[in-house]
Protein backbone atom coordinates (compact mmCIF):
# COMPACT_ATOMS: atom_id res chain seq x y z
CA UNK A 1 0.00 0.00 0.00
CA UNK A 2 1.92 2.94 -1.16
CA UNK A 3 1.33 6.68 -0.48
CA UNK A 4 -0.59 7.96 -3.49
CA UNK A 5 -2.98 4.97 -2.62
CA UNK A 6 -3.55 6.22 0.63
CA UNK A 7 -3.77 9.64 -0.05
CA UNK A 8 -6.10 8.93 -2.85
CA UNK A 9 -8.70 7.04 -0.43
CA UNK A 10 -8.40 9.75 2.06
CA UNK A 11 -10.07 11.86 -0.44
CA UNK A 12 -12.34 9.82 -1.42
CA UNK A 13 -13.29 9.69 1.85
CA UNK A 14 -14.37 12.86 1.78
CA UNK A 15 -15.53 13.71 -1.38
CA UNK A 16 -18.08 10.76 -0.26
CA UNK A 17 -18.88 12.31 2.51
CA UNK A 18 -19.91 15.73 1.26
CA UNK A 19 -23.54 14.92 -0.64
CA UNK A 20 -24.27 13.65 2.97
CA UNK A 21 -23.50 16.89 4.43
CA UNK A 22 -24.90 18.92 1.53
CA UNK A 23 -28.01 17.27 1.76
CA UNK A 24 -28.31 17.94 5.45
CA UNK A 25 -28.26 22.13 4.71
CA UNK A 26 -29.63 22.22 1.40
CA UNK A 27 -33.53 19.87 2.55
CA UNK A 28 -35.14 21.21 5.57
CA UNK A 29 -37.94 18.58 5.66
CA UNK A 30 -35.52 16.80 8.09
CA UNK A 31 -36.49 18.43 11.06
CA UNK A 32 -39.72 17.89 11.21
CA UNK A 33 -38.94 13.82 10.99
CA UNK A 34 -35.83 13.68 13.19
CA UNK A 35 -36.91 16.54 15.82
CA UNK A 36 -40.27 17.02 16.80
CA UNK A 37 -40.60 13.51 16.26
CA UNK A 38 -37.93 12.04 18.87
CA UNK A 39 -39.25 15.18 20.76
CA UNK A 40 -42.85 14.02 20.67
CA UNK A 41 -41.70 10.24 22.18
CA UNK A 42 -39.17 12.09 24.72
CA UNK A 43 -42.73 14.77 26.08
CA UNK A 44 -44.88 11.18 26.17
CA UNK A 45 -42.43 9.38 28.69
CA UNK A 46 -41.53 12.73 30.31
CA UNK A 47 -44.98 12.63 31.42
CA UNK A 48 -45.54 9.45 32.62
CA UNK A 49 -41.96 9.74 34.28
CA UNK A 50 -43.69 13.03 36.31
CA UNK A 51 -46.60 10.82 36.62
CA UNK A 52 -45.16 8.30 38.43
CA UNK A 53 -42.75 10.89 40.78
CA UNK A 54 -39.44 9.73 38.96
CA UNK A 55 -36.54 12.18 39.39
CA UNK A 56 -36.09 15.19 37.06
CA UNK A 57 -32.69 13.19 35.64
CA UNK A 58 -35.23 10.16 34.02
CA UNK A 59 -36.67 13.60 31.84
CA UNK A 60 -32.79 13.51 31.14
CA UNK A 61 -32.67 10.04 30.22
CA UNK A 62 -35.45 10.45 27.52
CA UNK A 63 -34.11 13.45 26.27
CA UNK A 64 -31.08 12.37 25.89
CA UNK A 65 -32.42 8.57 23.95
CA UNK A 66 -34.29 11.08 21.86
CA UNK A 67 -30.86 12.46 20.86
CA UNK A 68 -29.07 9.75 20.31
CA UNK A 69 -31.89 7.99 18.58
CA UNK A 70 -31.25 9.89 15.45
CA UNK A 71 -28.01 8.17 15.12
CA UNK A 72 -29.36 4.86 15.16
CA UNK A 73 -32.15 5.78 12.60
CA UNK A 74 -29.30 7.00 10.39
CA UNK A 75 -27.76 3.80 10.56
CA UNK A 76 -30.39 1.74 10.23
CA UNK A 77 -32.01 3.32 6.98
CA UNK A 78 -29.45 5.22 5.65
CA UNK A 79 -26.62 3.61 6.08
CA UNK A 80 -27.66 -0.04 6.21
CA UNK A 81 -29.48 0.18 2.74
CA UNK A 82 -27.27 2.95 1.12
CA UNK A 83 -25.41 0.33 -0.98
CA UNK A 84 -28.67 -0.83 -2.40
CA UNK A 85 -29.99 2.76 -3.76
CA UNK A 86 -26.22 2.86 -5.29
CA UNK A 87 -26.13 -0.24 -6.91
CA UNK A 88 -29.78 1.28 -8.15
CA UNK A 89 -28.63 4.57 -9.14
CA UNK A 90 -25.40 2.84 -10.88
CA UNK A 91 -23.02 4.35 -8.69
CA UNK A 92 -22.02 1.11 -7.08
CA UNK A 93 -20.53 0.51 -10.11
CA UNK A 94 -18.25 3.33 -10.70
CA UNK A 95 -17.19 2.96 -7.21
CA UNK A 96 -15.92 -0.97 -7.62
CA UNK A 97 -15.04 0.43 -10.91
CA UNK A 98 -12.70 3.47 -9.16
CA UNK A 99 -8.91 3.11 -8.03
CA UNK A 100 -9.97 2.93 -3.97
CA UNK A 101 -11.16 0.54 -1.86
CA UNK A 102 -14.75 0.47 -1.19
CA UNK A 103 -14.65 0.46 2.43
CA UNK A 104 -13.73 4.38 1.96
CA UNK A 105 -16.83 4.65 0.25
CA UNK A 106 -18.57 3.43 3.31
CA UNK A 107 -16.55 5.20 5.70
CA UNK A 108 -17.03 8.57 3.95
CA UNK A 109 -20.87 8.01 3.83
CA UNK A 110 -20.57 6.93 7.60
CA UNK A 111 -19.00 10.32 8.58
CA UNK A 112 -20.67 12.29 6.39
CA UNK A 113 -24.04 10.76 8.19
CA UNK A 114 -22.51 11.24 11.45
CA UNK A 115 -22.05 14.79 10.89
CA UNK A 116 -25.48 15.82 9.13
CA UNK A 117 -27.00 13.31 12.01
CA UNK A 118 -25.12 15.49 14.87
CA UNK A 119 -26.93 18.34 14.16
CA UNK A 120 -30.26 16.42 14.49
CA UNK A 121 -28.78 15.18 17.93
CA UNK A 122 -27.95 18.41 19.27
CA UNK A 123 -31.28 19.93 18.05
CA UNK A 124 -33.00 17.41 20.02
CA UNK A 125 -30.79 17.90 22.59
CA UNK A 126 -30.70 21.66 23.43
CA UNK A 127 -34.86 21.61 22.53
CA UNK A 128 -34.96 19.11 25.08
CA UNK A 129 -33.02 20.83 28.03
CA UNK A 130 -34.82 23.74 27.52
CA UNK A 131 -38.25 22.26 27.34
CA UNK A 132 -37.88 20.06 30.73
CA UNK A 133 -35.29 22.79 31.86
CA UNK A 134 -32.78 19.70 32.86
CA UNK A 135 -29.73 19.53 34.96
CA UNK A 136 -26.46 18.08 33.32
CA UNK A 137 -23.38 17.22 35.84
CA UNK A 138 -19.94 16.51 34.05
CA UNK A 139 -18.70 13.53 35.80
CA UNK A 140 -16.14 12.81 33.86
CA UNK A 141 -15.26 14.35 30.16
CA UNK A 142 -12.78 11.97 28.77
CA UNK A 143 -14.67 8.89 29.37
CA UNK A 144 -17.59 11.27 28.10
CA UNK A 145 -16.23 11.54 24.91
CA UNK A 146 -14.50 8.08 24.57
CA UNK A 147 -18.04 6.77 24.99
CA UNK A 148 -19.53 9.02 22.74
CA UNK A 149 -17.21 8.74 19.94
CA UNK A 150 -17.00 4.80 20.36
CA UNK A 151 -20.53 4.63 19.80
CA UNK A 152 -20.95 6.32 17.09
CA UNK A 153 -17.38 3.48 15.57
CA UNK A 154 -19.50 0.59 16.65
CA UNK A 155 -22.96 1.93 15.76
CA UNK A 156 -21.60 3.19 11.88
CA UNK A 157 -19.47 -0.51 12.03
CA UNK A 158 -22.55 -2.11 12.62
CA UNK A 159 -24.28 0.09 9.56
CA UNK A 160 -21.21 -0.93 7.30
CA UNK A 161 -21.73 -4.40 7.77
CA UNK A 162 -24.97 -4.28 7.64
CA UNK A 163 -25.06 -2.36 4.02
CA UNK A 164 -22.98 -4.71 2.55
CA UNK A 165 -24.95 -7.42 4.08
CA UNK A 166 -28.15 -5.99 2.69
CA UNK A 167 -27.16 -6.07 -0.47
CA UNK A 168 -26.14 -9.89 -0.65
CA UNK A 169 -29.42 -10.30 0.64
CA UNK A 170 -31.30 -8.15 -1.52
CA UNK A 171 -34.94 -6.61 -0.70
CA UNK A 172 -36.14 -8.72 1.49
CA UNK A 173 -33.56 -7.13 3.89
CA UNK A 174 -35.82 -4.04 4.10
CA UNK A 175 -38.38 -5.71 5.98
CA UNK A 176 -35.46 -6.55 8.77
CA UNK A 177 -35.00 -3.00 9.20
CA UNK A 178 -38.89 -2.31 9.78
CA UNK A 179 -38.77 -5.08 11.99
CA UNK A 180 -35.99 -3.65 14.43
CA UNK A 181 -36.63 -0.33 14.77
CA UNK A 182 -39.36 -0.30 17.18
CA UNK A 183 -37.83 -3.35 19.38
CA UNK A 184 -34.47 -1.66 19.56
CA UNK A 185 -35.70 1.47 21.33
CA UNK A 186 -37.01 -0.70 23.66
CA UNK A 187 -34.16 -3.47 24.54
CA UNK A 188 -31.53 -0.50 24.43
CA UNK A 189 -33.44 1.62 26.90
CA UNK A 190 -33.72 4.48 24.35
CA UNK A 191 -35.94 6.22 26.74
CA UNK A 192 -35.51 4.79 30.15
CA UNK A 193 -32.51 3.10 32.07
CA UNK A 194 -31.69 -0.61 30.42
CA UNK A 195 -31.04 -2.10 33.88
CA UNK A 196 -34.56 -2.36 34.49
CA UNK A 197 -34.71 -4.98 31.78
CA UNK A 198 -32.10 -7.17 33.56
CA UNK A 199 -30.18 -9.89 31.60
CA UNK A 200 -31.86 -8.82 28.43
CA UNK A 201 -29.77 -6.14 28.58
CA UNK A 202 -26.48 -8.16 27.99
CA UNK A 203 -28.45 -9.75 25.12
CA UNK A 204 -28.88 -5.74 23.77
CA UNK A 205 -25.64 -4.94 24.45
CA UNK A 206 -24.94 -5.94 20.97
CA UNK A 207 -26.39 -3.01 19.58
CA UNK A 208 -23.80 -0.31 20.78
CA UNK A 209 -26.61 2.28 21.43
CA UNK A 210 -27.85 0.20 24.78
CA UNK A 211 -24.27 0.37 26.24
CA UNK A 212 -23.13 3.89 24.61
CA UNK A 213 -26.62 5.13 26.13
CA UNK A 214 -26.00 3.89 29.57
CA UNK A 215 -22.39 5.06 29.57
CA UNK A 216 -23.77 8.64 28.40
CA UNK A 217 -26.46 8.62 30.85
CA UNK A 218 -23.88 7.80 33.71
CA UNK A 219 -21.59 10.39 32.90
CA UNK A 220 -24.29 13.19 32.07
CA UNK A 221 -26.48 13.34 35.07
CA UNK A 222 -26.09 13.01 39.11
CA UNK A 223 -28.73 9.76 39.72
CA UNK A 224 -26.82 8.24 36.25
CA UNK A 225 -24.63 5.67 38.33
CA UNK A 226 -27.38 4.76 40.36
CA UNK A 227 -29.24 3.50 37.62
CA UNK A 228 -25.84 2.00 35.71
CA UNK A 229 -26.15 -0.62 33.68
CA UNK A 230 -22.56 -1.75 33.91
CA UNK A 231 -19.43 0.04 35.23
CA UNK A 232 -18.26 2.80 32.77
CA UNK A 233 -15.02 0.93 32.03
CA UNK A 234 -16.32 -1.97 31.52
CA UNK A 235 -18.81 -0.79 29.19
CA UNK A 236 -15.71 1.45 27.23
CA UNK A 237 -14.09 -2.27 26.57
CA UNK A 238 -17.55 -3.73 25.32
CA UNK A 239 -17.76 -0.96 22.61
CA UNK A 240 -14.31 -0.79 21.85
CA UNK A 241 -14.52 -4.80 21.19
CA UNK A 242 -17.93 -4.24 19.07
CA UNK A 243 -16.23 -1.34 16.78
CA UNK A 244 -13.19 -3.74 16.22
CA UNK A 245 -15.54 -6.85 15.29
CA UNK A 246 -18.38 -4.85 13.26
CA UNK A 247 -15.05 -2.78 11.24
CA UNK A 248 -13.81 -6.57 10.99
CA UNK A 249 -16.94 -8.11 9.69
CA UNK A 250 -17.93 -4.96 7.68
CA UNK A 251 -14.61 -5.03 5.91
CA UNK A 252 -15.41 -9.23 5.17
CA UNK A 253 -18.48 -8.79 3.84
CA UNK A 254 -17.81 -5.59 1.43
CA UNK A 255 -14.81 -8.05 0.33
CA UNK A 256 -17.37 -10.50 -0.02
CA UNK A 257 -19.65 -8.50 -1.54
CA UNK A 258 -17.14 -7.60 -4.92
CA UNK A 259 -16.17 -10.64 -5.21
CA UNK A 260 -20.16 -11.81 -5.72
CA UNK A 261 -20.72 -9.00 -8.35
CA UNK A 262 -18.12 -9.84 -10.48
CA UNK A 263 -18.36 -13.57 -10.17
CA UNK A 264 -22.43 -13.97 -10.99
CA UNK A 265 -22.92 -10.42 -12.58
CA UNK A 266 -25.49 -9.19 -10.43
CA UNK A 267 -24.75 -6.94 -8.25
CA UNK A 268 -24.08 -4.15 -10.78
CA UNK A 269 -26.84 -4.11 -12.62
CA UNK A 270 -29.61 -1.30 -12.20
CA UNK A 271 -32.68 -2.87 -13.57
CA UNK A 272 -32.55 -6.13 -11.32
CA UNK B 1 3.41 -7.94 -23.39
CA UNK B 2 3.73 -5.88 -26.60
CA UNK B 3 3.54 -1.86 -25.22
CA UNK B 4 1.52 -1.11 -28.33
CA UNK B 5 -1.38 -3.12 -27.19
CA UNK B 6 -3.90 -1.44 -24.78
CA UNK B 7 -6.60 -4.46 -24.83
CA UNK B 8 -5.86 -8.31 -24.96
CA UNK B 9 -8.20 -11.26 -25.13
CA UNK B 10 -7.26 -15.15 -25.36
CA UNK B 11 -10.53 -17.16 -25.71
CA UNK B 12 -12.32 -15.11 -23.64
CA UNK B 13 -15.84 -16.53 -22.91
CA UNK B 14 -18.84 -15.54 -20.50
CA UNK B 15 -21.33 -17.62 -19.38
CA UNK B 16 -24.40 -16.78 -17.08
CA UNK B 17 -26.83 -18.98 -15.00
CA UNK B 18 -29.95 -18.96 -16.09
CA UNK B 19 -33.15 -21.17 -15.12
CA UNK B 20 -32.64 -24.12 -16.69
CA UNK B 21 -28.98 -24.17 -17.81
CA UNK B 22 -26.21 -21.32 -18.58
CA UNK B 23 -26.41 -18.44 -21.36
CA UNK B 24 -22.82 -18.29 -23.20
CA UNK B 25 -22.95 -14.66 -23.25
CA UNK B 26 -19.80 -14.30 -24.67
CA UNK B 27 -17.26 -17.51 -26.76
CA UNK B 28 -13.57 -17.74 -27.68
CA UNK B 29 -13.12 -13.70 -28.12
CA UNK B 30 -9.77 -12.99 -29.27
CA UNK B 31 -9.28 -9.43 -30.01
CA UNK B 32 -6.10 -7.20 -29.48
CA UNK B 33 -6.61 -3.28 -29.08
CA UNK B 34 -3.87 -1.25 -30.10
CA UNK B 35 -2.56 1.99 -28.21
CA UNK B 36 -3.83 4.98 -30.18
CA UNK B 37 -7.33 3.45 -31.33
CA UNK B 38 -11.19 3.60 -31.22
CA UNK B 39 -12.24 0.26 -31.56
CA UNK B 40 -15.77 -0.77 -32.23
CA UNK B 41 -17.50 -2.99 -30.93
CA UNK B 42 -20.90 -3.57 -33.00
CA UNK B 43 -23.86 -5.43 -32.30
CA UNK B 44 -27.62 -5.80 -31.72
CA UNK B 45 -29.17 -6.61 -28.17
CA UNK B 46 -27.93 -8.95 -26.56
CA UNK B 47 -24.84 -9.63 -28.48
CA UNK B 48 -22.63 -8.97 -25.45
CA UNK B 49 -20.67 -5.82 -25.62
CA UNK B 50 -21.52 -4.70 -22.22
CA UNK B 51 -20.53 -7.95 -20.80
CA UNK B 52 -17.45 -7.79 -23.04
CA UNK B 53 -16.91 -4.36 -21.28
CA UNK B 54 -17.18 -4.98 -17.70
CA UNK B 55 -15.12 -7.38 -18.18
CA UNK B 56 -12.62 -5.70 -19.64
CA UNK B 57 -12.88 -3.14 -16.65
CA UNK B 58 -12.67 -5.40 -13.53
CA UNK B 59 -16.92 -5.13 -13.09
CA UNK B 60 -17.19 -8.95 -14.08
CA UNK B 61 -15.11 -11.71 -14.02
CA UNK B 62 -14.31 -14.12 -16.89
CA UNK B 63 -15.44 -17.32 -16.73
CA UNK B 64 -13.14 -19.38 -19.13
CA UNK B 65 -9.81 -17.43 -21.21
CA UNK B 66 -8.09 -14.79 -20.00
CA UNK B 67 -8.05 -10.48 -20.87
CA UNK B 68 -5.71 -8.12 -20.39
CA UNK B 69 -5.53 -4.42 -20.13
CA UNK B 70 -2.33 -2.21 -20.54
CA UNK B 71 -0.96 -5.53 -19.64
CA UNK B 72 -2.27 -5.99 -16.54
CA UNK B 73 -4.77 -9.25 -16.01
CA UNK B 74 -8.48 -8.17 -15.52
CA UNK B 75 -9.08 -11.07 -12.77
CA UNK B 76 -6.02 -10.57 -10.28
CA UNK B 77 -4.54 -6.94 -11.08
CA UNK B 78 -7.36 -5.07 -11.06
CA UNK B 79 -5.87 -1.86 -8.73
CA UNK B 80 -3.54 -1.42 -11.48
CA UNK B 81 -6.19 -1.21 -14.31
CA UNK B 82 -8.84 1.07 -12.56
CA UNK B 83 -5.58 3.50 -11.92
CA UNK B 84 -5.93 3.95 -15.42
CA UNK B 85 -9.28 3.30 -16.96
CA UNK B 86 -12.63 4.80 -16.80
CA UNK B 87 -16.04 4.05 -17.94
CA UNK B 88 -19.25 6.12 -20.02
CA UNK B 89 -22.42 4.40 -20.42
CA UNK B 90 -25.21 5.37 -22.41
CA UNK B 91 -28.64 6.31 -20.16
CA UNK B 92 -26.44 6.55 -17.40
CA UNK B 93 -27.95 7.86 -13.87
CA UNK B 94 -25.02 7.93 -11.65
CA UNK B 95 -24.35 10.78 -8.95
CA UNK B 96 -26.41 12.42 -6.28
CA UNK B 97 -29.52 15.02 -7.35
CA UNK B 98 -28.86 16.73 -4.38
CA UNK B 99 -25.48 18.31 -5.92
CA UNK B 100 -24.90 20.17 -8.44
CA UNK B 101 -22.81 19.28 -11.94
CA UNK B 102 -19.76 20.77 -10.50
CA UNK B 103 -19.64 19.14 -7.02
CA UNK B 104 -20.68 15.80 -8.54
CA UNK B 105 -17.79 16.05 -10.97
CA UNK B 106 -15.95 17.09 -7.97
CA UNK B 107 -16.93 13.83 -5.79
CA UNK B 108 -15.87 11.62 -8.34
CA UNK B 109 -12.68 13.07 -8.71
CA UNK B 110 -11.79 12.36 -5.85
CA UNK B 111 -12.30 9.06 -6.38
CA UNK B 112 -9.05 9.25 -8.21
CA UNK B 113 -7.14 11.41 -6.28
CA UNK B 114 -7.24 14.94 -8.36
CA UNK B 115 -5.80 17.52 -6.55
CA UNK B 116 -9.09 19.36 -5.70
CA UNK B 117 -7.85 23.07 -7.52
CA UNK B 118 -6.61 20.97 -10.63
CA UNK B 119 -10.03 19.53 -10.47
CA UNK B 120 -12.41 22.35 -10.53
CA UNK B 121 -9.97 23.78 -13.05
CA UNK B 122 -10.29 20.66 -15.43
CA UNK B 123 -14.41 20.47 -14.69
CA UNK B 124 -14.24 23.62 -15.82
CA UNK B 125 -12.38 23.98 -18.90
CA UNK B 126 -14.16 20.79 -19.91
CA UNK B 127 -18.11 22.33 -18.87
CA UNK B 128 -17.03 24.86 -21.24
CA UNK B 129 -16.34 22.77 -24.62
CA UNK B 130 -19.49 20.99 -24.13
CA UNK B 131 -21.60 24.00 -23.49
CA UNK B 132 -22.81 23.53 -19.80
CA UNK B 133 -20.61 26.28 -17.73
CA UNK B 134 -24.06 27.88 -17.53
CA UNK B 135 -25.58 24.75 -15.76
CA UNK B 136 -22.53 23.97 -13.34
CA UNK B 137 -24.45 24.94 -10.16
CA UNK B 138 -27.59 23.13 -12.04
CA UNK B 139 -28.56 20.50 -9.13
CA UNK B 140 -28.16 17.12 -11.57
CA UNK B 141 -31.71 16.60 -10.45
CA UNK B 142 -32.78 19.09 -12.96
CA UNK B 143 -30.77 17.94 -16.13
CA UNK B 144 -31.92 17.23 -19.16
CA UNK B 145 -31.14 13.39 -20.62
CA UNK B 146 -28.41 15.06 -23.28
CA UNK B 147 -26.73 17.27 -20.59
CA UNK B 148 -26.44 14.47 -18.06
CA UNK B 149 -24.72 12.33 -20.78
CA UNK B 150 -22.76 15.55 -21.45
CA UNK B 151 -21.90 15.58 -17.35
CA UNK B 152 -20.98 11.70 -17.70
CA UNK B 153 -18.95 12.11 -20.26
CA UNK B 154 -16.86 14.80 -18.40
CA UNK B 155 -16.76 12.38 -15.61
CA UNK B 156 -15.56 9.52 -17.60
CA UNK B 157 -12.39 11.92 -18.64
CA UNK B 158 -11.71 13.62 -15.76
CA UNK B 159 -9.31 10.83 -14.36
CA UNK B 160 -7.42 11.27 -17.54
CA UNK B 161 -7.75 7.43 -18.66
CA UNK B 162 -5.06 5.51 -20.78
CA UNK B 163 -7.74 3.72 -21.86
CA UNK B 164 -11.88 4.82 -21.81
CA UNK B 165 -14.48 2.12 -22.37
CA UNK B 166 -17.90 3.89 -23.87
CA UNK B 167 -20.85 1.70 -23.57
CA UNK B 168 -23.22 3.19 -26.28
CA UNK B 169 -23.05 6.44 -25.39
CA UNK B 170 -24.74 8.43 -27.88
CA UNK B 171 -28.01 6.24 -26.49
CA UNK B 172 -31.11 8.22 -26.66
CA UNK B 173 -29.51 11.48 -27.16
CA UNK B 174 -31.16 13.47 -30.03
CA UNK B 175 -29.22 14.48 -33.42
CA UNK B 176 -27.15 17.82 -32.07
CA UNK B 177 -25.95 16.22 -28.91
CA UNK B 178 -24.51 12.95 -30.47
CA UNK B 179 -23.02 14.71 -32.81
CA UNK B 180 -21.72 17.08 -29.94
CA UNK B 181 -20.39 14.05 -28.39
CA UNK B 182 -18.79 12.08 -31.27
CA UNK B 183 -16.78 15.10 -32.18
CA UNK B 184 -15.55 15.69 -28.42
CA UNK B 185 -14.74 11.83 -28.92
CA UNK B 186 -12.36 12.21 -31.89
CA UNK B 187 -10.76 15.68 -30.39
CA UNK B 188 -10.14 14.11 -26.88
CA UNK B 189 -8.04 10.95 -28.72
CA UNK B 190 -6.15 13.50 -30.81
CA UNK B 191 -5.54 15.40 -27.81
CA UNK B 192 -2.91 13.30 -26.02
CA UNK B 193 -1.01 10.37 -27.76
CA UNK B 194 -1.43 7.03 -26.41
CA UNK B 195 -5.03 7.31 -25.79
CA UNK B 196 -7.24 4.31 -26.65
CA UNK B 197 -11.09 4.20 -27.13
CA UNK B 198 -12.99 0.60 -26.36
CA UNK B 199 -16.65 1.80 -27.83
CA UNK B 200 -19.78 -0.45 -28.14
CA UNK B 201 -22.32 1.24 -30.41
CA UNK B 202 -25.68 0.08 -32.03
CA UNK B 203 -25.55 2.42 -35.09
CA UNK B 204 -23.57 1.76 -37.56
CA UNK B 205 -23.00 5.38 -38.76
CA UNK B 206 -21.26 6.02 -35.84
CA UNK B 207 -19.23 3.00 -35.61
CA UNK B 208 -18.34 3.89 -39.17
CA UNK B 209 -17.45 8.05 -38.81
CA UNK B 210 -15.78 7.00 -35.09
CA UNK B 211 -13.70 3.63 -35.44
CA UNK B 212 -10.33 2.87 -36.89
CA UNK B 213 -11.57 -1.18 -36.33
CA UNK B 214 -14.89 -2.84 -36.10
CA UNK B 215 -15.58 -6.04 -34.46
CA UNK B 216 -18.92 -7.21 -35.62
CA UNK B 217 -20.36 -9.18 -33.16
CA UNK B 218 -23.56 -11.59 -32.74
CA UNK B 219 -24.59 -13.72 -30.27
CA UNK B 220 -21.45 -13.63 -28.20
CA UNK B 221 -19.14 -14.37 -30.92
CA UNK B 222 -17.04 -11.72 -33.08
CA UNK B 223 -17.83 -12.22 -37.25
CA UNK B 224 -15.82 -10.05 -38.71
CA UNK B 225 -13.36 -7.59 -37.24
CA UNK B 226 -11.70 -5.09 -39.72
CA UNK B 227 -11.37 -1.43 -40.82
CA UNK B 228 -14.37 0.12 -41.70
CA UNK B 229 -13.38 0.06 -45.29
CA UNK B 230 -12.27 -3.22 -44.95
CA UNK B 231 -15.46 -4.24 -44.12
CA UNK B 232 -17.22 -3.03 -46.96
CA UNK B 233 -14.86 -4.53 -49.28
CA UNK B 234 -16.59 -8.30 -47.99
CA UNK B 235 -18.95 -6.38 -50.17
CA UNK B 236 -17.25 -5.64 -53.55
CA UNK B 237 -18.77 -7.81 -55.98
CA UNK B 238 -21.95 -7.83 -54.61
CA UNK B 239 -24.68 -5.41 -56.90
CA UNK B 240 -26.90 -3.44 -54.35
CA UNK B 241 -29.90 -1.72 -55.15
CA UNK B 242 -32.36 0.15 -53.67
CA UNK B 243 -35.92 1.00 -54.86
CA UNK B 244 -38.56 3.10 -53.31
CA UNK B 245 -42.10 1.80 -53.88
CA UNK B 246 -45.78 2.86 -53.58
CA UNK B 247 -48.67 -0.12 -52.66
CA UNK B 248 -51.47 0.01 -51.22
CA UNK B 249 -51.11 -0.14 -47.14
CA UNK B 250 -52.53 -3.88 -46.92
CA UNK B 251 -50.00 -5.27 -48.96
CA UNK B 252 -47.10 -6.76 -47.73
CA UNK B 253 -43.65 -7.69 -49.54
CA UNK B 254 -42.34 -11.30 -48.26
CA UNK B 255 -40.20 -12.38 -51.10
CA UNK B 256 -38.20 -10.98 -54.10
CA UNK B 257 -36.90 -13.50 -56.89
CA UNK B 258 -33.66 -13.31 -57.72
CA UNK B 259 -32.26 -11.47 -54.76
CA UNK B 260 -30.46 -12.20 -51.24
CA UNK B 261 -30.27 -9.84 -48.36
CA UNK B 262 -33.43 -8.84 -49.34
CA UNK B 263 -35.19 -6.25 -46.74
CA UNK B 264 -37.70 -3.57 -46.28
CA UNK B 265 -38.26 -0.36 -44.54
CA UNK B 266 -41.54 1.49 -44.53
CA UNK B 267 -41.23 5.49 -45.28
CA UNK B 268 -43.60 8.44 -45.32
CA UNK B 269 -46.75 8.54 -47.15
CA UNK B 270 -47.25 4.62 -46.84
CA UNK B 271 -44.04 4.09 -49.52
CA UNK B 272 -41.30 1.23 -48.87
CA UNK B 273 -37.98 0.93 -49.25
CA UNK B 274 -36.48 -2.29 -50.12
CA UNK B 275 -32.92 -3.07 -50.37
CA UNK B 276 -31.65 -5.79 -51.99
CA UNK B 277 -28.40 -7.71 -53.87
CA UNK B 278 -28.14 -9.83 -57.14
CA UNK B 279 -25.81 -11.54 -58.70
CA UNK B 280 -26.95 -11.42 -62.57
CA UNK B 281 -27.53 -7.73 -63.58
CA UNK B 282 -29.86 -9.00 -66.26
CA UNK B 283 -32.32 -10.33 -63.70
CA UNK B 284 -32.76 -6.34 -62.42
CA UNK B 285 -36.07 -6.19 -65.28
CA UNK B 286 -37.92 -9.34 -64.08
CA UNK B 287 -37.55 -8.20 -60.90
CA UNK B 288 -39.29 -4.96 -61.69
CA UNK B 289 -41.88 -7.06 -63.57
CA UNK B 290 -42.65 -9.23 -60.63
CA UNK B 291 -43.39 -6.29 -58.42
CA UNK B 292 -45.54 -4.46 -60.83
CA UNK B 293 -47.26 -7.59 -60.82
CA UNK B 294 -47.76 -7.79 -57.08
CA UNK B 295 -49.09 -4.26 -57.00
CA UNK B 296 -46.02 -2.46 -56.10
CA UNK B 297 -45.22 0.63 -58.45
CA UNK B 298 -41.97 1.59 -58.77
CA UNK B 299 -41.27 5.67 -57.66
CA UNK B 300 -37.14 5.57 -58.05
CA UNK B 301 -34.58 3.07 -57.87
CA UNK B 302 -30.71 3.27 -57.19
CA UNK B 303 -27.23 1.09 -57.51
CA UNK B 304 -25.65 1.91 -53.87
CA UNK B 305 -22.15 1.87 -52.53
CA UNK B 306 -22.42 -0.62 -49.39
CA UNK B 307 -23.31 0.38 -46.15
CA UNK B 308 -21.55 -1.06 -43.11
CA UNK B 309 -25.37 -2.12 -42.40
CA UNK B 310 -24.87 -4.70 -45.65
CA UNK B 311 -22.08 -5.75 -44.26
CA UNK B 312 -23.57 -6.53 -41.15
CA UNK B 313 -26.72 -8.46 -43.30
CA UNK B 314 -23.95 -10.17 -45.35
CA UNK B 315 -22.27 -11.40 -41.93
CA UNK B 316 -24.54 -12.13 -39.26
CA UNK B 317 -27.33 -13.14 -41.89
CA UNK B 318 -29.90 -10.93 -40.09
CA UNK B 319 -31.12 -7.80 -40.18
CA UNK B 320 -29.47 -5.30 -37.60
CA UNK B 321 -32.42 -4.17 -35.56
CA UNK B 322 -31.95 -1.23 -33.30
CA UNK B 323 -33.30 -0.70 -29.75
CA UNK B 324 -36.27 1.65 -29.73
N1 LIG C 1 -26.19 -10.53 -15.03
C1 LIG C 1 -26.73 -11.28 -15.98
N2 LIG C 1 -27.33 -12.44 -15.68
C2 LIG C 1 -27.86 -13.22 -16.64
N3 LIG C 1 -27.82 -12.95 -17.96
C3 LIG C 1 -27.24 -11.79 -18.34
C4 LIG C 1 -26.66 -10.91 -17.38
N4 LIG C 1 -26.15 -9.85 -18.05
C5 LIG C 1 -26.40 -10.07 -19.35
N5 LIG C 1 -27.04 -11.23 -19.54
C6 LIG C 1 -27.42 -11.82 -20.85
O1 LIG C 1 -26.25 -11.98 -21.60
C7 LIG C 1 -26.46 -11.63 -22.96
C8 LIG C 1 -25.51 -10.52 -23.37
O2 LIG C 1 -25.88 -9.34 -22.67
P1 LIG C 1 -25.12 -7.97 -22.85
O3 LIG C 1 -25.72 -7.01 -21.90
O4 LIG C 1 -23.67 -8.19 -22.77
O5 LIG C 1 -25.52 -7.58 -24.34
P2 LIG C 1 -25.33 -6.21 -25.13
O6 LIG C 1 -24.66 -6.55 -26.41
O7 LIG C 1 -24.68 -5.20 -24.28
O8 LIG C 1 -26.83 -5.81 -25.41
P3 LIG C 1 -27.52 -4.36 -25.48
O9 LIG C 1 -27.30 -3.88 -26.85
O10 LIG C 1 -28.95 -4.65 -25.21
O11 LIG C 1 -26.90 -3.51 -24.44
C9 LIG C 1 -27.91 -11.25 -23.06
O12 LIG C 1 -28.63 -12.38 -23.51
C10 LIG C 1 -28.31 -10.91 -21.65
O13 LIG C 1 -29.66 -11.19 -21.42
MG1 LIG D 1 -25.25 -3.33 -23.56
Amino acid sequence: MNKEYIIRNLKAILGRAYPRVIAANREYSWIIADIILPLLSVIAYGTLYKFLGASKDFLGFAVLGGAMSAFWLNVLWDMASQLYWEKMSGNLQLYILSPISLVSILLGMSIGGMLATSLRAAATLIVGTFIFKLDFSLINITQLLLVFFLTLAALYGLGMMLASLYLIWGREAWHLSEFFQEPVYLVSGMYFPVKFLGKVGFFSSLIPLTVGLDGLRQLLFKEGATFGFLSVNIEILILIILTVIYALLAIYYLKKMEYLARKEGKLTIRWE
Amino acid sequence: MDDSISIKTENLGRIYKKEGGVLEALKNININVNRGEIFGLLGPNGAGKTTLIKILTTLLLPSSGKAYVLGYDVETETLKIREKINMVSGGEWAGYGILTVRENLWMFSQFYGIPTKKAKREIDKYLEIFGLEEDANTKISKLSTGMRQKMNIIRGILSNPEVLFLDEPTLGLDVQIARTVRSFIKVWMKEKEGRTILLTTHYLNEADELCNRIAIIDNGEIHALDTPQGLKKILKNKIMYSVELERESYLNLKELPYTTKFTVNPLKDGKIEVKFQIQDENKIVDIFNYLKNNGFNLVSFRKREPTLEDVFIEIVGKEFKEDE
